[in-house]
């Protein structure tokens, strides 16, 4: 099985000391990305999910941070751990892009707005050491047709200002790719986007994914996006995770009870008129110095003290692919 | 018929000039909102949907008369009164505003970060001099304790709270001077989903003590069908479908509503998205739109007549309204349960 392994996480920290204490954004995860598939993070803000991509991506700022843990990157020759490169170094560099691509929530953040769409997809040739300018052109207009981008020839010389916001996400997908990465992250890729053109966009990756044969980490905090584009979904809570299996294992047959409660708190067509929606009390806490308990202790309704409060709860395998980390199981 | 609404708007037009040059000469205008009627039945929640840049926020405070419209009639029912608010002076308009409050989308940015709780959800209050001294304390106590909200955070600033209970404070403001009508807009968007359940309910449970008016506007379509009573559909400044919610979301009568419909993702991996249909490209420029009807470019079943004529609103069945040549003969796909 090891071969179909692309990405393994193991035990992956990340810390960042404030004044006010340690926020341990991601705090011991372990998980594993399989070539051509795609893993679904999901959780609510504050769980860590993009911390995780921007560890494995190296984007942190090493300024009061810490980065504990493996991150293997695998390949027919061996593996790479991304935690021990020097995150400004020619490997980590040569890595990014080339290996595993990012896209981001707003991509007006993601663009320089003072070049030209196609000079910013472009650049990443150049830099991985094209020097055809007029080829890289070419490829640049290729791609922009590839991504949905109507009229290509011109667009290519739009300010990002110019584009609109499904035009701004397709752009940044094709500066994404441009290189064939192995691995896209994408971190809320159609949060800001209108539900005709998030539909766009998902099926415009899952075609990508086809073609390209790339593996996508897919982080969202919506459950009908992630039911959608994942194969397996492994579901965050405080820098942890706390339930992992296959999306239908997942949707079908929660387990953990924050996963049940996410499931439950959201609005199902058809459901009753007046009947009250299902809630998980309280909000989610801020990582600081966090006790070595199960995370979601304190807004739990199964909450059992003496032990859940007492220790991280060991993951739990309760069907082939699934696992839960709650002493409900144990 | 006008017994139970609470407000009908009638012909609501707000153009927005656009002005070019040195001398800013108008050139054109943008149709926000173009000839928009509706209704909103007292203790009822209006869901208004739409694509962003659809007109559905400036149709919300023109309601408001936060912004002054162009054209039209905003009929406030009250007291046995109907009065036209569209023809009211800013100074006439005060004595209604006492009626109506608005809960914004971004719960970071519409509490002022100098003002205390307290002075926050006592605004509405103060402002309009519906109570002072003890009278006040005891209206921002209530509003809170409604709302669910520790009173002992009362002086405290709004940055020390979550997006959650800042959202909590919002609504406590617009409550405090108990309104008719509140006009949410995207109330909830930017929660996470296990607190936009919190919220959704606060608001069902404050509507039914109340008999508060809701004008629901999301680009969440879940949220809107658990919320709403009936629900219309905007299309850059025109209304291009009413009906009540379980209709409209099982039985759409116009092309625009199937496909916002069939683009949403459902949490199901056995009801995934279509891999082809539904509709592509995106919303035409609200400056310069498509002849006929306007969503004629993107619409699967568009004819010729739809290049050339705009449809009327019609009636397609009781209380349903829908703006599409064709309403009649397409047998328009809704959601399943």
């Amino acid at each position: 099985m090891t071969f179909d392994l692309l990405l393994e996480v193991k035990d992956l920290h990340t810390y960042f000391e404030l004044e006010e204490g340690t926020l341990k954004a991601v705090n011991g995860l372990s998980f594993a990305i399989k070539k051509n598939r795609t893993l679904g993070i999901v959780g609510e803000s504050g769980c860590g999910k993009s911390v995780t991509a921007q560890s494995i991506m190296r984007i942190i700022p090493r300024k009061n941070s810490r980065l504990r843990g493996q991150i293997l990157l695998h390949h027919d020759s061996g593996a790479v751990d991304i935690a021990q490169l020097d995150e400004d170094g020619d490997q980590m560099r040569d890595l990014r892009g080339r290996e595993i691509a990012m896209i981001f929530q707003e991509p007006m953040t993601a663009f320089s707005p003072v070049h030209t769409v196609g000079n910013q997809i472009m650049e990443a040739l150049f830099v991985h050491g094209e020097t055809d300018k007029r080829a890289a052109r070419e490829r640049t207009i290729t791609l922009l047709d590839e991504v949905g981008i109507p009229a290509p020839e011109r667009r290519i010389d739009d300010y990002p200002f110019q584009l609109s916001g499904g035009m701004r996400q397709r752009s940044m997908i094709a500066m994404a790719i441009i290189l064939n990465p192995r691995l896209l992250i994408a971190d809320e890729p159609t949060t800001a986007l209108d539900v005709t053109i998030q539909a766009q966009i998902l099926r415009l990756m899952k075609r990508l994914q086809r073609e390209n044969g790339m593996a996508i980490m897919f982080i969202t905090h919506d459950l009908g996006v992630i039911a959608n584009m994942a194969d397996d979904v492994a579901v965050m809570y405080l820098g942890k995770i706390v339930e992992y299996g296959a999306a239908r294992q997942i949707f079908k047959d929660p387990k953990h009870p924050y996963t049940k409660g996410l499931m439950r708190s959201i609005p199902k067509f058809g459901a009753t008129e007046g009947v009250h929606l299902a809630t998980i009390k309280g909000t989610v806490p801020v990582p600081l110095d966090p006790p070595d308990a199960c995370p979601f202790a304190s807004r739990c309704s199964e909450f059992i003290p003496g032990r859940c409060d007492a220790a991280m709860p060991e993951a739990v395998t309760v069907a082939p692919g699934h696992s839960v980390n709650c002493v409900l199981y144990e | 018929m006008g017994e139970t609404s609470l407000l009908e708007v009638r012909g609501l037009k707000k153009y927005f000039p656009i002005e070019k040059g040195l001398l800013r000469r108008v050139v054109g205008h943008v149709r926000a909102v173009d000839d928009v009627s509706l209704r909103i039945d007292k203790g009822k929640t209006l869901g208004l949907v739409g694509e962003s840049g659809s007109g559905k926020t400036t149709l919300g405070r023109c309601v408001l008369r936060a912004v002054d419209l162009t054209d039209g009639e905003i009929v406030f029912h009250h007291d046995g009164l109907s009065t036209d608010l569209a023809q009211l002076t800013r100074r006439e308009m005060r004595e209604f505003r006492k009626h109506m409050q608005m809960i914004f989308q971004d719960p970071y940015s519409s509490l002022d970060p100098r003002k205390t709780v307290f002075d926050i959800v006592s605004e509405p209050l103060r402002i309009n001099k519906v109570a002072s001294g003890k009278a006040l304390e005891d209206r921002v106590r209530t509003a809170l304790e409604h709302v669910g909200l520790d009173l002992r955070y009362m002086k405290r600033y709004p940055h020390a709270f979550s997006g959650g209970q800042r959202q909590r404070i919002g609504i406590a403001r617009a409550l405090s001077i108990n309104p008719q009508l509140i006009v949410c807009d995207e109330a909830v968007s930017a929660l996470d989903v296990s607190v936009q359940a919190q919220i959704l309910n606060l608001l069902k449970d404050l509507q039914e003590e109340f008999n508060l008016t809701y004008l629901f506007i999301a680009h969440d379509l879940s949220v809107v069908e658990h919320v709403s009573d009936d629900v219309a559909v905007m299309y850059v400044g025109k209304l291009v479908e009413q009906a009540p919610t379980d209709e409209l979301f099982t039985r759409p009568r116009h092309p625009y509503t199937e496909a916002l419909l069939s683009a949403i993702p459902r949490p199901d991996p056995d009801q995934p998205l279509p891999e082809s249909g539904g509709i592509e490209g995106e919303l035409p420029d609200p400056a310069d739109p498509p002849s006929g009807c306007y969503f004629h470019p993107r619409c699967p079943y568009a004819q010729d007549i739809c290049r050339a004529e705009a449809p009327p609103l019609l009636e397609v069945a009781p209380g349903h309204t829908a703006a599409c040549h064709f309403s009649q003969e397409l047998e328009l796909q809704g959601l399943e349960n």
